[in-house]
């Protein structure tokens, strides 16, 4: 179920000419099979840009993303739909305002021609701990957090084994932050996902990822496991300072 | 809760298509846009019946009498009953405007939405056609269409149509390029939605109030150049009862016989209006900051 991500020099720039902007130089890093990969830094070291490169959706980098060793330009589009899935930022933003919970799950399915459409669509909702009458409700009745399980349910819905996630909680409230994080750990132990997620909040990455790589500036200063966290156990400069300020943020030490 | 539940049982555009109409009623302006309009559509649906006499028989040892008399606006200058040939004008009407309008917002529709979401070459080449289309006046390129087609309804039908996208094209690129960017749109993408798929699922239904919008308030301009060519004696042909023919034939008995002119001009002045204010209205109610209100 679960692949492996390979990122070699992975590099895209903006603009054309003299006013274009190299974002990022050249990231290179590997996420085993079943790894939670955390992705941090500052606002525009270009994390998302990252997710976006991988999945897809920026389409001009140059360099190499390997899923399970396959290039992902050389997977055809329905494949690669089915083997990686993204979940946004944003709630609010990420589910259609006129299209129900039933419409959003129900369109991957169709486009992918797959049966049973009503059971997947029950267990997809029940996956992501709401209930199946849920299904007829639109975003506008629905609270943030609920708005991102069925963002959650949709990239599920098509059984990806890779899941981006886009600071998947920074737009909630602290408590619903912690529920949505409950749900991604679980759901990665029940199917053996392999995430890669980008995040603002180290409490986040020591809670959720196996390793996680400090950005800056769009390059990958230094990759570390979780436990670094808590002992600082970095070694470049700007990678220590990040991890120390959020220590002092937030109280541990 | 109970309340959601209950209405949960009606199909869902019935229901926003009440809640709509609920909406409308409440303001006095897009109130009488709405009994206008409905009052044109039953006399253009009960026309036989609503009708005192016949609209093309002539009468002419009874011409020009003005209102009463069994004529309650008069007869005209063949002795024809204006009050009939108002309420079969009406069907005239009605015809053009849904004719035009199920040409005009498709196309304008399909056009805006592609050039808004694909940008590039064809949002280029696509916005330059509109440009010159928009370039003209639509009733000086109606006229030219009119006169290189022919006078006849019909054709002032395809005329108008072709006139009246460009504005539509425009404004419904507009929309979808306030939403090619969102997070559903880019989700749609990674579920492999080709972008035929994208457009005509996720683009238009954000689209589709601000058209039914403009779409209603174009149709105040669509009767009033329909009326136009008329007038020019480009559109409708007598005998036709056409309101702009009747005004053009009054015209010339307009000093002493007020009645030939004054009763299709309320008509039509009424009718536009009504567009208007039934669009404004709309504006009103399809804003989706009121939508979620609801």
């Amino acid at each position: 179920m679960s692949v492996s991500v390979e990122v070699r020099n992975l590099s895209i720039s903006f603009g054309a000419g003299a006013h274009a902007v190299k974002v990022l130089p050249g990231v290179t890093f590997s996420v085993e099979r079943g790894e939670c990969f955390g992705l941090v830094g500052e606002s525009g070291s270009g994390k998302s840009t990252v997710l976006r490169c991988l999945s897809l959706l920026t389409d001009f980098w140059s360099g190499e993303v390997l899923i399970d060793g396959r290039s992902v330009r050389d997977m055809p589009l329905i494949e690669r739909c089915r083997t990686l899935q993204m979940v946004f930022q944003d709630p609010y933003g990420s589910l259609h305002p006129r299209q129900s919970v039933r419409t959003v799950l129900n369109e991957p399915l169709v486009i992918h021609k797959l049966g049973d459409r009503e059971e997947r669509m029950r267990r997809a909702i029940t996956d992501v701990g709401l209930p199946i009458s849920f299904l007829d409700r639109f975003p506008h009745q629905l609270s943030g957090g609920q708005r991102q399980r069925v963002a959650i349910a949709r990239a599920l819905i098509l059984e990806p084994s890779l899941l981006l996630l886009d600071e998947p909680t920074s737009a909630l409230d602290v408590s619903v932050q912690a529920e949505i994080l409950n749900l991604l750990q679980r759901l990665r132990y029940e199917r053996g996902f392999t995430y890669i997620m980008v995040t603002h909040d180290l409490a986040v990455v020591d809670h959720m990822c196996d390793r996680f790589a400090v950005m800056l500036r769009g390059e990958v200063t230094e990759i570390l496991p979780h436990e670094a966290i808590a002992r600082n156990g970095a070694s470049h400069p700007y990678a220590r300072e990040l991890i120390g300020a959020s220590l002092d943020y937030e109280g541990i030490r | 809760m109970t309340a959601d539940t209950h209405t949960r049982s009606l199909p869902g555009w019935l229901i926003a298509l009440k809640n709509i109409v609920v909406f409308l009623m409440r303001s006095p302006t897009s109130l009488f846009g709405l009994a206008v309009l409905a009052i044109l559509v039953l006399t253009a649906v009960f026309a036989p019946l609503i009708a005192t006499h016949d609209p093309y028989v002539q009468a002419l040892g009874n011409v020009l009498q003005p209102p009463g008399n069994g004529h309650l606006f008069g007869t005209d200058e063949l002795g024809r009953d204006i009050f009939s040939r108002l309420v079969y004008g009406a069907r005239i009407t009605l015809t053009i405007i849904f004719l035009v309008s199920i040409v005009v917002g498709p196309i304008g529709l399909v056009i805006g939405t592609s050039a808004g979401y694909l940008g590039g070459k064809f949002d280029t080449v696509m916005m330059r056609i509109t440009d010159i289309f928009l370039s003209f006046p639509s009733l000086i390129l109606s006229l030219a269409f009119v006169a290189a087609l022919g006078p006849s309804l019909n054709n002032a039908i395809i005329a108008i149509a072709l006139t009246s996208w460009p504005p539509i094209a425009r404004l419904a690129r507009a929309e979808a390029m306030t939403f090619r960017k969102a997070d559903y749109i880019a989700a749609a993408r990674l579920q492999g939605a080709s972008t035929s798929r994208i457009i005509v699922k996720s683009i238009m239904p954000m689209c589709l109030p601000s058209v039914l919008i403009r779409l209603t308030l174009n149709m105040a301009t669509v009767i009033l150049t329909a009326a136009g060519l008329g007038f020019l004696g480009l559109g409708a042909q007598p005998p036709m009862p056409e309101w702009g023919a009747m005004i053009a034939t009054g015209r010339r008995y307009m000093l002493d016989s007020w009645w030939l002119v004054t009763f299709p001009g309320v008509s039509i002045l009424s009718v536009s209006l009504a567009f208007n204010l039934l669009g404004d209205g709309l504006r009103d109610a399809l804003d989706p900051k009121q939508m979620n209100r609801r």
